[in-house]
C-alpha cells in the first residue's frame, strides 16, 4: 500500500523518459558538422542528453505527481504532513549514483577532448590575426606570406591555427567545426581543426570586442586538396600586404620608413612598396587593405569597395564635407583620420569607437595606399 | 509666520556668531547631502586642477579627469551630508551623540524610507524596493534589446548603443538587483528568525544600504557620458574595457560601491548570526534560510574583495596609465590580459551562488511550510550549503575554457565543476522528498517555489553540459550561455526572490496579497520565461553568438518568437507590480502567522513591534517539526523558565493561539 504511490510514479516516468529522450535527440541541434572535432562533441552531446534528460523527468515527475497526488483538499487546511526528517540510505543513494554519473561523464569528455586536441604530424599551419573588426588569415607558399581576408583550407587536412590578435580580446569561431579559441593581445592561442566536408561557412568573433563586434565576421572555405593547391597559387604574396604582425616583431612596424619595416617576409614589404610607385597601383592595393585585412569595410559604408557597414561615416559621402569642416586637404584629412581618428569626428558620430591603433598596426605604405584609394573614390 | 521668525532666534542665538548655515543644511537629510555633493564636486575639480597644475600637465582643467574623481568623490561627499556617518563623525569629534541609540527605527511615514534609519526592517523594505526599482529598469533595456534582436539587421540602436544596453542590462540585475534584493529579504527576515532586536551593525547596515541607490544612479548615469554608456559587457574584459570611452569608468567605480555595501552586509550577517541568536538556537537549529545567508556571507566577504580588485587593476589603467592589461602590441606594453579574467572570475564565479544560495533558504522554508512536512536531510542540507561555498571557489575558470589559458587547467576545472552539481543535486532530491506526503497548499509562493524547482534543474543541467569541456568549447559565447545564464538567475534566482517577497509579503506589510493575481503572475511568467529562453539553448547550439546587435537571417525566426514572448513575459511583471502596490495600500489585514508556519518571525504580529520581540524568544527545537504534535520553534518566556519540552508536551504560544 505505501509503495503504490511510488510504483505508479515510476511507471510515469518511464513513460516520460522513453518519449522525451528520443523527442530531445530529434531536434537537429548542430548546425551541419563540417569537422571531426564536430562529430566528437556531437557524440558527447547525444550521451549528455541520454544521462541528463531522465533527471529531468525524475524531478518533474515527482514535482507533477506531488501537486496532484498530495495536494490539500477541502477539509485538510489543519492537516499536516507526517514527520519524516529523513532517511539515511536514500540520501547516501542520491549522493553516490550522481557522483558516478558525473565522474563517468567527465572521463567520456575528457576522451572526446583528448581526440579533438590530438596534433597531427603532417599539420598545416594557418596564422589568424584578428583585429576590431576584421580577420586575417595567413599561408606560408615556398617561404613566402599569402594573406587572405576569409578562410580556405582543404579538406580532411588536420590544420593547427595560430591565432593573434593586434588590439583587445576576440575569439575565432566556425561553428560548423564546433571548435572555437580566443584571440589573445599577448599570446598566440592554438585550435587544431579538421576539416570533412567541403562548403562554404561563417566565421564569427564570439568575444565581444567594441562597437563593431556584430559585424566581424568572415567565410571559411573547405575546399578539396588540388582546388587549394589552386587557390594558393593564384594568390599574390603582394595582393594584399600582412596587417601588423606579430608581436615580436610589431615594436617595429610603427618605425618611420616601415616601408622596410621587419616583417615576416621579406618579399611582402619590398613589393609593397613598389607598389606606392604608381598612384594607381597604391589605390588598387588600397582597396585590398580595405576590404580585408584593416576591416574597414566593416564599421564603413563605401560604394567603390563594396562596403555597407553603418557603425562609421559613410566614406563615400563624409569624407569631402568633413575635410573642408576640418580645414584641411583631402588626403592630408584621410591620413589623420586613420591615425587619429578622434582628431574630427564627424557629425552624428562619438569619438573613442574607431580603434586608435592603425598608425602601428599598419605599415605607413598601407596607409599611404588606404589613403589613396579612399581619395580616389569619395566625392 | 510670525511665529517661526520669533522662535527662530531665539533658538540659534547661542550658536549665531559661529555658523551661518542654515538649519536644513546642519540636519542631515538631503539638503545636506545635495550641499555635500555640490562641495565634492567643487572639491574634485580643485584637486583634479591642482595636480595637473603641479605636474605641469596640460591642460589644467580635464574633463575626464575630474569626472573619475568625482566618480569616487560625490558618492563619499553625499553619504556623510546624507548623515550615514553622523554618529561615528560625532563620537569621533568629542560631541554628543544621539542620546537614543535607536531614536531612527521604525518608520512612521513614508518618508522615513528615504532617511537614513538603521531599523533592520525599514532597510529591508528600502532594500527590496530599490533593488525592485532596478529590476524594473532593467527588465526595460531588456525589452529594448529584444526590440533590437526582433528582426535580423540593424535597428533602432546603433551597435554602441547596443552593447552600452546589454552591458547595462546585465550590471543592474546582477549588482543592483539579485545580489541586494537577497540582502533586502534577508535583512527583514533573518533577525526576527533568529530571535535577535536587530542586526548586529545597525549603522553600518543603513550605510550598506545607501551605497547601492548610489551605485545604481552611477551606471545609469553613464549614459549620460560622452561616448555613451559602459559597453563592454557586465564581464568588462580588459583590454576592451581600458580602451573604452569615459562611461566604462561609471561601471568600473559603480561596482566598487555596490561591492562595498555587499561587503558590509555580508560582515553584519555573519556577526549576527553569530553572536545573536535566541537562547537555545544551536547552529542545528537555525532556519534554513540562516544557514543559506550565513554560507552566502562567507562567499561575500571572501570573494567580492577579488572583483574589487579586477576594477581597481581597470581604474589604475585607465587613469593613471598602469598597464595591468596593457597587452597591445608594441614596446612597453606587456600587461597580462589573462590575469583579468582570473581575477574577475575567481568573484564572478561564487558571485553566481551569492545570488543562488539565499534563493535556495527561502525555497527551503516555503516548501516545509506549504508542504507541512520537516525539511528532508535538514543537515545535508545545511552542509550541502557549506559544500557549495567551498568547491564554489575551485571551479572559476570553467569560464575561460576557450580563454587561451594553460590547456591542463581545464580538467580540474571541469571535474570541480561537474562535483558541484552533487550538493546542489542533494537540495534538489531533498526538497521533492520533503513534497513526497506532504499536505501541499498550492499558493502563490508555493507556485513559485515548484516552479523554480522545474527551472533550476534545468539550469543545472545546462550547467554540467557546460562543464564537458569540448562542448563548452562549441556553445561558449553563445545564446546557449545566454540561455543557461537566465535560467539559472531567472529561472532560478528570481523565481525564489518572487516566492519569497510573496511569502513574506504580509509580515513586511501587515496585508495580504491578491493570491489570485499572484498566480495569473506565476503562469504568464513561468510560460513566456520557458517560451523566451527554451529556443535560446538551440540558437545558440547553432551558432548564434552572445551580444550581437544583428545576426544572420537564418535565425529570424527563433529571434521574433523570442523577442515577442519577452515582451508578454514583461507585461507579466506589471500584474505583481499592481498586485504589490494594490495590496500594499489596501489589501485585507494580514495576521500575525498566516501561513501556520514554526519559525519566530510569524509569531510575532505582522508588521514585527519595533523591537521585534517583546521578550526574548527561547528556541526549544527544530525550526520545521510540522506533523510532529504540539512541537514547537520557540516559546516566548524568560530563558529561566523555558525548558526544552518533549514533543506533545507543550501548547502553542499565545501569539499562535490567537488567529488559529
Amino acid at each position: 500500500m505505501r509503495n503504490r504511490p511510488l510504483l505508479q510514479m515510476l511507471v510515469v516516468g518511464v513513460i516520460g523518459t522513453a518519449i522525451l529522450v528520443p523527442l530531445a535527440l530529434i531536434v537537429p541541434w548542430f548546425p551541419s558538422d563540417a569537422s571531426k572535432q564536430a562529430s566528437n562533441i556531437h557524440t558527447l552531446y547525444t550521451v549528455l542528453l541520454i544521462a541528463t534528460v531522465p533527471i529531468f523527468v525524475l524531478v518533474e515527475t515527482v514535482v507533477l505527481f506531488s501537486v496532484w497526488k498530495f495536494r490539500m483538499k477541502p477539509g485538510e487546511e489543519m492537516k499536516d504532513g507526517p514527520p519524516i526528517h529523513g532517511n539515511t540510505r536514500l540520501e547516501v543513494i542520491w549522493t553516490a549514483a550522481p557522483a558516478m554519473l558525473i565522474i563517468g561523464l567527465c572521463v567520456f569528455a575528457f576522451t572526446k577532448l583528448h581526440a579533438n586536441e590530438k596534433s597531427h604530424p603532417n599539420e598545416m599551419t594557418v596564422n589568424v590575426t584578428e583585429r576590431q573588426f576584421a580577420f586575417e588569415f595567413s599561408y606560408v607558399r615556398n617561404g613566402k606570406t599569402i594573406v587572405s581576408p576569409d578562410l580556405y583550407i582543404p579538406e580532411n587536412q588536420p590544420v593547427v591555427f595560430k591565432i593573434r590578435s593586434l588590439d583587445v580580446i576576440h575569439s575565432f569561431f566556425v561553428p560548423n567545426f564546433s571548435e572555437k579559441i580566443d584571440a589573445v593581445p599577448g599570446i598566440t592561442t592554438t585550435l587544431r581543426v579538421t576539416a570533412t566536408r567541403v562548403g562554404s561557412y561563417p566565421v564569427e568573433c564570439t568575444e565581444l570586442c567594441g562597437a563593431g563586434h556584430s559585424l566581424m565576421r568572415s567565410a571559411a572555405y573547405v575546399v578539396t586538396p588540388s582546388k587549394f593547391q589552386q587557390w594558393l597559387q593564384a594568390q599574390k604574396p603582394n595582393a594584399a600586404p600582412p596587417v601588423g604582425a606579430p608581436p615580436s616583431n610589431a615594436a617595429q612596424a610603427g618605425v618611420p620608413g616601415g616601408g622596410s619595416s621587419a616583417s615576416t617576409s621579406t618579399s611582402s614589404s619590398s613589393s609593397s612598396s613598389s607598389s606606392s610607385s604608381s598612384g594607381g597601383a597604391s589605390a588598387a592595393a588600397g582597396k585590398a587593405v580595405f576590404t580585408g585585412s584593416a576591416g574597414c569595410s566593416g564599421c564603413h559604408t563605401l560604394a567603390a569597395a563594396g562596403a555597407t557597414g553603418t557603425t562609421g561615416p559613410n566614406l563615400g559621402t563624409a569624407v569631402v564635407p568633413d575635410a573642408k569642416k576640418a580645414g584641411m586637404p583631402v588626403k592630408q584629412f584621410i591620413q589623420e583620420s586613420i591615425e587619429k581618428p578622434n582628431a574630427f569626428i564627424s557629425a552624428g558620430f562619438q569619438p573613442n569607437i574607431m580603434p586608435q591603433t592603425f598608425a602601428q598596426t599598419l605599415t605607413p605604405t598601407q596607409i599611404s595606399s588606404l589613403v589613396d584609394f579612399i581619395a580616389s573614390v569619395t566625392k | 509666520m510670525s511665529a517661526t521668525t520669533v522662535s527662530e532666534p531665539a533658538l540659534q542665538r547661542p550658536q549665531k556668531t559661529r555658523v551661518p548655515l542654515p538649519p536644513k543644511l546642519r540636519a542631515p537629510g538631503w539638503y545636506r547631502a545635495a550641499f555635500a555633493s555640490v562641495l565634492g564636486l567643487a572639491f574634485s575639480f580643485g584637486l583634479t586642477v591642482l595636480i595637473r597644475w603641479a605636474m605641469h600637465e596640460h591642460p589644467v582643467i580635464d574633463g575626464h579627469a575630474i569626472t573619475i574623481v568625482a566618480l569616487i568623490a560625490v558618492p563619499l561627499f553625499f553619504l556623510f551630508g546624507f548623515g550615514t556617518a553622523d554618529y561615528w563623525l560625532y563620537w569621533a569629534a568629542g560631541r554628543a551623540t544621539r542620546p537614543e541609540e535607536h531614536s531612527s527605527h521604525g518608520a512612521h511615514s513614508w518618508r522615513d524610507y528615504f532617511r537614513v534609519n538603521t531599523d533592520h526592517k525599514v532597510i529591508g523594505v528600502q532594500y527590496v524596493v530599490t533593488s525592485f526599482f532596478f529590476l524594473f529598469v532593467g527588465g526595460l533595456l531588456a525589452m529594448l534589446i529584444r526590440a533590437q534582436l526582433a528582426k535580423p539587421g540593424m535597428q533602432f540602436l546603433t551597435p554602441e548603443q547596443y552593447n552600452g544596453v546589454f552591458s547595462v542590462h546585465a550590471t543592474l540585475l546582477i549588482f543592483l538587483f539579485v545580489i541586494p534584493v537577497f540582502a533586502g529579504l534577508a535583512n527583514f527576515v533573518l533577525p526576527l528568525m533568529i530571535g535577535a532586536p536587530d542586526m548586529a551593525f545597525p549603522r553600518l547596515n543603513a550605510l550598506s544600504f545607501w551605497l547601492l541607490p548610489l551605485a545604481g544612479i552611477m551606471m545609469l548615469m553613464s549614459f549620460l557620458a560622452p561616448g555613451g554608456s559602459f559597453a563592454s559587457g557586465w564581464t568588462a574584459y580588459a583590454p576592451l574595457s581600458t580602451t573604452q570611452p569615459l562611461g566604462q569608468l561609471f561601471f568600473t567605480v559603480g561596482v566598487q560601491f555596490a561591492g562595498a555595501s555587499s561587503i558590509a552586509t555580508a560582515l553584519n550577517f555573519l556577526v549576527t548570526i553569530i553572536t545573536m541568536r535566541a537562547p537555545g538556537m544551536s547552529f542545528f537549529r537555525m532556519p534554513l534560510l540562516v544557514w543559506a545567508n550565513f554560507s552566502t556571507s562567507l562567499l561575500v566577504v571572501i570573494a567580492t574583495p577579488f572583483i574589487a580588485a579586477s576594477q581597481f587593476f581597470v581604474l589604475l589603467d585607465v587613469g593613471l596609465g598602469f598597464h595591468f592589461f596593457d597587452a597591445f602590441v608594441g614596446p612597453g606594453k606587456n600587461g597580462n590580459v589573462l590575469m583579468y579574467q582570473h581575477v574577475f572570475w575567481f568573484y564572478s564565479h561564487p558571485a553566481v551562488y551569492i545570488m543562488m544560495l539565499p534563493g535556495f533558504g527561502i525555497i527551503s522554508e516555503i516548501i516545509a511550510v506549504k508542504s507541512r512536512k520537516p525539511i528532508f536531510g535538514y543537515r545535508m542540507m545545511a552542509f550541502s550549503l557549506l559544500a557549495i561555498v567551498v568547491l564554489g571557489f575551485t571551479v572559476w575558470a570553467h569560464h575561460m575554457f576557450v580563454s587561451g589559458m594553460q590547456p591542463w587547467i581545464r580538467i580540474p576545472m571541469m571535474i570541480t565543476t561537474a562535483i558541484i552539481a552533487i550538493p546542489t543535486g542533494i537540495k534538489i532530491f531533498s526538497w521533492l522528498a520533503t513534497l513526497w506526503r506532504g499536505v501541499l497548499h498550492l499558493d502563490t509562493p508555493m507556485l513559485f517555489a515548484l516552479g523554480f524547482l522545474t527551472m533550476f534543474t534545468l539550469g543545472g543541467i545546462s550547467g554540467v553540459m557546460l562543464a564537458m569541456i569540448p562542448f563548452d568549447i562549441h556553445v561558449s559565447q553563445t545564446y546557449f550561455i545566454v540561455a543557461h545564464i537566465h535560467y539559472v538567475l531567472f529561472g532560478g534566482s528570481l523565481f525564489t526572490i518572487f516566492a519569497g517577497v510573496y511569502y513574506w509579503f504580509p509580515k513586511m506589510t501587515g496585508r495580504m496579497f491578491d493570491d489570485r493575481l499572484g498566480k495569473l503572475h506565476f503562469w504568464m511568467t513561468f510560460i513566456f520565461f520557458n517560451l523566451t529562453f527554451g529556443p535560446m539553448h538551440l540558437i545558440g547550439i547553432q551558432g548564434m553568438p552572445r551580444r550581437v546587435a544583428e545576426y544572420a537571417s537564418k535565425f529570424a525566426a527563433w529571434n521574433l518568437f523570442i523577442s515577442i514572448s519577452a515582451f508578454i513575459l514583461g507585461l507579466s511583471t506589471l500584474i505583481f507590480l499592481y498586485n504589490i502596490v494594490a495590496s500594499w495600500r489596501g489589501g485585507p489585514r494580514a495576521s500575525a502567522n498566516p501561513w501556520r508556519a514554526l519559525t519566530l518571525e510569524w509569531q510575532v504580529s505582522s508588521p514585527p513591534p519595533i523591537f521585534n520581540f517583546d521578550a526574548v524568544p527561547t528556541v526549544v527545537g527544530g525550526p520545521y517539526e510540522y506533523g510532529v504534535p504540539g512541537a514547537v520553534h520557540g516559546i516566548f518566556k524568560s530563558p529561566s523558565e523555558a525548558k526544552p519540552v518533549a514533543a506533545g508536551g507543550y501548547t502553542a504560544p499565545p501569539s499562535q493561539e490567537s488567529h488559529t
